[in-house]
């Protein structure tokens, strides 16, 4: 008997008749020793002799029905782990110029610095060699040591060069908001090196991910998540982040989007108040997201209206904020013509689809 | 540059409506205005030990009291520890029908549960003496040491019959979120008494105020407190507390109330997916948020266009019997009964029901009291 909803299969895709960049394609390492040939003697000893086999944090468990759609994982791995089917079932099928990949692997939850710094290291060099060198429609998002900020920028200064790396991985449940001076050296050497901070979904600080302390569902955890963004984005507006790193640009990965109007109006009119607290913010909070940060387009969490898709829309204020994205292999749509909300403008399908990214990535006709 | 209010708001202008301030916080005339009301052991505690909750709210505050800076009562007292200035510049001043006290002082973020209960009491008899039987217009949260179900149950047993006291007064930030069984004892003796629980902004359960860590800033508590009102909406409904206590009311305040559309929506979707982890949900997760939960309106959401109040409102139509009125009194952000509606065409009787008819319904206040 099933009384629940198993993920359906892949969708298939659409030719929407125009490129398009899909911000949000999340790989995973298929296994400790797909990471070897990046790893010194020491740690490919310490993980075959040893009880520790790399990471085993996940935002996503591997049963969830919004974890993986049937159909997506390959025989010999986890679902993303295999480069052939993100080609057929993400770059082929939807007609993808460039795919940027977030790889699922909670290098943050490893509390001893050194190893996280390895695995991390690891983890990007495998990106490089495996993924990115064997697709030119590959992007990337390397992944740092995020518990010691000082090795996380080193990190970030050894790969962050390469063409395919396009953003550094900051997971949304962090051990302290991302705006507080102990994540500068982080933002100091993103900026040095023209690439994006992506605040992405999950995280596994070992801190509770509500106010009120550790829920009990996942499912819980799943609709929380969208809070943490806010968090987020309250420190680094307050603390002056945008202004101490003004070529510093952020995306924000898998955390909906519908909640910004809302959280605008609540920002901006108690920034008003309290502004002598923060004197270096110097415009209304919501500016400086509209400016610079963008939004990958999943989950929706919208209904399919589209007087409301257009109402908030307008409340945006901007048609520049979103970016399209599959998030593959999870579920949240079943069909192609889900993927994106209803009731879009030829204009706003057009620059969700591309020039929102393109332009804030620098991609394509882009190109910095 | 010291910036400052354009108006004082001690001389109220009565509005067209009849008012009821869902969220007035009463003061303690001095730090030992509770001794009378406590053991003589926690007397000495209070005075060798005092206060411990849990710490970390280190960031600094903007204003002393979180006052406005015309609430110090000329005659010298804190601001809101004055019945007769508050009746001046509060209920006389805006006509109001009725008032719901909210009273701070933190007896439920007490570590010390025993303390917890004995500070909870002190603080309902001191209410009921100096503020709910000298002025008919007030009521009252019942204060209860909520982390702790039988000292809880003990507190509404022994204040329940006291009909000034309204609903139950929780603060937002908890030990544990407040849909877990931990809490249901509560709920139960609530349910049973036809009690709502209110819970305010504020608190302390141990955690830092965000999902993330400990911000540094006070406008980040301030804006990001909608944030734990969220996980609490997530908590209550997801862990099947509606199902176990369908009578139950949700009264949340201070807490704004724009996020909530979204939030059903993305409930939804979630539980449309995961739904075989909570089969203890019969419904969808929005419609208990729209039988359940009732919110105060102040701080108002203010969309930089009036009229995308009302789309939102749209959003959620179940919002407009919901709404309460709520000034915040004393605070500094406080929201005047004549400007805190948004300027624009509003829907026929909207202003009625969220200035007064809601509250009046949900606490079942008579049609005129004192102030009209």
């Amino acid at each position: 008997m099933t009384v629940y909803p198993v993920a359906p299969q892949v969708p298939g895709g659409l030719n929407f008749g125009q490129p398009v960049i899909d911000t949000d394609i999340h790989c995973a390492v298929p296994s400790p020793r797909a990471l070897f040939p990046y790893l010194t003697d020491q740690w490919r000893e310490y993980i075959t002799t040893s009880a520790f086999k790399g990471p085993n944090d996940t935002p996503y468990p591997g049963g969830a029905a919004t974890s993986a759609l049937a159909g997506t994982k390959p025989e010999d791995g986890p679902p993303g782990s295999s480069l052939k089917l993100i080609q057929e079932q993400v770059l082929d099928a939807w007609n993808v110029e460039i795919g940027i990949l977030n790889p699922s692997y909670s290098v943050d939850s490893i509390s001893a610095p050194d190893t996280a710094a390895a695995m991390a290291a690891a983890v990007n060099d495998w990106l490089i060699n495996d993924w990115l060198a064997k697709d030119s429609r590959l992007r990337a998002t390397m992944v740092i040591p995020t518990r010691v900020p000082e090795m996380a920028a080193a990190e970030i200064d050894r790969v962050g060069d390469h063409p395919g790396i396009v953003q550094v991985m900051l997971p949304a449940v962090a051990q302290s908001p991302y705006g507080q001076r102990r994540w500068w050296p982080v933002f100091e050497a993103i900026e040095r090196h023209n690439l994006v901070a992506s605040l992405q979904f999950g995280g596994a600080s070992g801190f509770p991910m509500t106010p009120a302390g550790w829920p009990s569902h996942y499912v819980e955890e799943y609709v929380d998540m969208a809070a943490l963004f806010q968090s987020h984005l309250l420190s680094i507006i307050s603390e002056g982040v945008l202004d101490k790193f003004p070529a510093l640009r952020l995306s924000m990965i898998e955390s909906g989007w519908s909640w910004l109007p809302g959280f605008f109006w609540r920002f901006d009119k108690v920034w008003k108040g309290l502004r002598r607290e923060t004197p270096w913010v110097r415009e209304l909070p919501s500016e400086y997201i509209k400016d610079r940060m963008r939004f990958s387009l999943q989950p929706l969490d919208l209904p399919d209206d589209p007087v409301i898709v257009q109402q908030i829309f307008e409340q945006l204020d901007s048609d520049s904020l979103l970016m399209f994205s599959t998030d593959y292999p999870h579920w949240h749509f079943d069909t192609p013509e889900g993927a994106l909300p209803v009731g879009l403008t030829d204009a706003q399908r057009s620059r969700i689809l591309y020039d929102n990214a393109a332009s804030f990535y620098g991609f394509g006709r882009y190109a910095r | 540059m010291v910036l400052m209010a354009e108006r004082s708001d001690t001389e109220g202008r009565p509005t067209q409506y009849a008012v009821i301030d869902c969220d007035i916080h009463p003061n303690l005339a001095t730090p030992d205005a509770l001794d009378k009301y406590l053991d003589p052991r926690w007397v000495q505690y209070r005075k060798t030990i005092g206060g411990r909750g849990f710490s970390g709210s280190y960031y600094p505050r903007a204003f002393p009291n979180a006052a406005r800076h015309d609430s110090w009562p000329p005659n010298g007292m804190p601001p809101s520890s004055d019945l007769n200035f508050m009746r001046y510049q509060l209920l006389d001043a805006w006509n109001m029908d009725f008032g719901v006290l909210q009273p701070l002082l933190g007896s439920g973020g007490q570590r010390n549960l025993e303390w917890a209960a004995a500070h909870a009491a002190a603080v309902n008899d001191w209410q009921i003496e100096t503020w709910l039987d000298p002025e008919p217009r007030l009521r009252s949260g019942l204060v209860v040491p909520y982390e702790d179900g039988d000292l809880t149950v003990k507190e509404i047993e022994r204040c329940h019959a006291h009909k000034s006291f309204v609903q139950l007064m929780l603060a937002i930030r908890t030990s544990e979120p407040l849909g877990r069984r931990k809490y249901w004892k509560m709920y139960e003796a609530a349910e049973a008494y036809g009690l709502p629980i209110g819970i305010h902004f504020g608190g302390q359960g141990g955690y830092p105020i965000s999902g993330t860590g400990w911000p540094s800033m006070y406008l980040e508590d301030h804006a990001g407190m909608s944030t734990a009102f969220q996980a609490q909406v997530i908590s209550y409904i997801t862990e099947g507390v509606f199902e176990q206590f369908p009578k139950l009311k949700i009264v949340l305040i201070e807490g704004g109330f724009a996020w909530v559309p979204v939030l059903g929506w993305r409930l939804d979707a979630a539980w449309k997916k995961l739904k075989f982890e909570v089969p203890h949900l019969k419904r969808k997760p929005s419609e208990y948020l729209a039988e359940h939960f009732w919110l105060t309106t102040q701080p108002m959401e203010e969309p930089p266009i009036a009229n995308q109040f009302l789309e939102m409102l749209d959003m959620a139509p179940w919002l407009q019997d919901k709404l309460m009125f709520a000034t915040d009194y004393p605070h500094w952000d406080f929201d005047a009964p004549d400007e805190a509606l948004p300027k624009t065409k509003l829907p026929a009787g909207f202003a009625e029901a969220v200035m007064a008819e809601n509250a009046r319904a949900l606490y079942k206040l008579p049609v005129t009291a004192g102030g009209k």
